[in-house]
């Protein structure tokens, strides 16, 4: 084999490496929840975060608008602080939007979503949201559902 | 009798770290060797041709086939539950922090470092590197070093194609064949699969594995006794060891990158 066409497979071998890890980067992973990096951060304090985790997603109306970046816990208010970073282009948020940790069906992953107010100013940058809703935890509505079948027997 | 027991026993212990000490001087070499194949790009080229290129079709056939059949299993336990949508992300994950690196690393060490360490063995026994010393040129830098740099090029690469083409195996059963949505298909794999923590860390994963298998296969081949019988047995290790070191690294790599 002459060394043209020697170089010419080898470039063609190498090529078809960069393609494969470029395709299962656009198509199986998340790269396109990278990349901007922009937005603005809004913080949230819950009383229980249950399975939340850093890059849960966030979601309007089910449509996800960016993902939780951190999640702190607040030793002055005894609660959770989760910081969000909301996409830039999803701006016209009323101050008062209140925020409820969900599960995506019924043992899915946990996601914060976003209910909007009334107010007429937005959100913004480094705001926080005053109305929240903690995760439900299985194990506490089972416990009151067997403490208010015993009180029912009495 | 028992003192000749411990003998034997110091001496392969102290023949053992001997070799270990050869290997990791040989390694040194190697490494400085590289640098001078900088001004000589078409050897590396070659050696890209016979360790890459012609592994090449083996790692399609494989990552094909462990694509297909990590779905068909996937789809089986996960069916139960409801979750047959999440077939894709099983596959993909599994692909890309393990099978991919691993696999790749195991047939590459099969097919080209068997072949590094008999080529290598073979211009020992032949007496063509000390041949190419007297002529004052260095074998190591001429003939080692390429093979060794072509073996860590080309894992990478070959771990990536066998990703990629296992995806698409996947695909073709869990879409075509088991009737899922193709949209959910990607889009579960795009919310649960993460560009550096799984894609990134399974390519660092096959550099090392590539780094290891072909040192290992170099080594064996220029440290071999230089006879028929030594350069079989030569061969032989270089595949066992690899094929260990490959999943003891796995093992140690996966602590350090996934577990908390």
């Amino acid at each position: 084999m002459n060394s043209r066409t020697l170089e010419l497979v080898v470039g063609l071998f190498v090529a078809a490496g960069f393609a494969a890890l470029f395709m299962m980067a656009m198509t199986v992973s998340n790269l396109a929840s990278y990349g901007n990096g922009g937005g603005y951060e809004i913080k949230a304090q819950f009383d229980n975060i249950g399975g939340l985790k850093v890059r849960s997603p966030v979601a309007a109306s089910g449509v996800r608008i960016g993902r939780v970046t951190a999640i702190d816990y607040d030793q002055s208010r005894y609660e959770a602080l989760v910081t969000m970073l909301i996409e830039p282009q999803y701006n016209k948020f009323p101050s008062d939007t209140s925020a409820s940790i969900l599960t995506s069906g019924l043992l899915g992953e946990q996601y914060v979503g976003l209910e909007p107010g009334a107010e007429e100013d937005y959100l913004k940058s480094g705001s926080s949201i005053e109305i929240t809703q903690s995760a439900l935890v299985l194990e506490q509505i089972i416990g009151q559902f067997l403490y208010s079948k015993a009180d029912d027997k009495k | 009798m028992l003192l000749a027991r411990i003998e034997q026993l110091g001496r392969t212990a102290l023949a053992g770290i001997q070799r270990l000490g050869r290997g990791n001087v040989f390694l040194l070499q190697i490494l400085v060797g590289s640098v001078g194949l900088l001004r000589r790009p078409g050897l590396l080229v070659r050696q890209l041709y016979s360790v890459g290129v012609q592994t090449l079709i083996i790692i399609i056939v494989a990552g094909l086939f462990v694509g297909m059949v990590m779905s068909l299993q996937s789809y089986y336990a996960l069916v139960d539950f409801g979750a047959e949508d999440s077939v894709s992300v099983m596959v993909v994950l599994s692909l890309l922090r393990e099978l991919g690196p691993v696999v790749t690393a195991l047939l590459f060490a099969g097919r080209a470092g068997s072949a590094l360490t008999a080529e290598l063995g073979l211009m020992k026994a032949t007496e063509q590197l000390s041949g190419m010393e007297m002529m004052a040129v260095n074998p190591i830098e001429r003939v080692v070093a390429p093979r060794f740099l072509a073996g860590v090029i080309s894992m990478p690469l070959l771990a990536a194609i066998f990703s990629a083409v296992g995806v698409i195996g996947a695909y073709l059963v869990a879409v075509e064949l088991l009737g899922l949505d193709s949209g959910a298909f990607w889009s579960q794999a795009q919310a649960k699969v993460d560009l550096i923590q799984d894609l990134g860390n399974g390519m660092i994963k096959a550099l090392v594995f590539g780094f290891v298998v072909a040192w290992i296969a170099v080594f064996e081949g220029y440290d071999c006794i230089p006879t028929s019988e030594g350069l079989g047995q030569a061969t032989t290790r270089t595949v066992v060891h690899s094929s260990l070191a490959i999943l003891g690294l796995d093992f140690v790599l996966t602590a350090l990158m996934f577990g908390k």
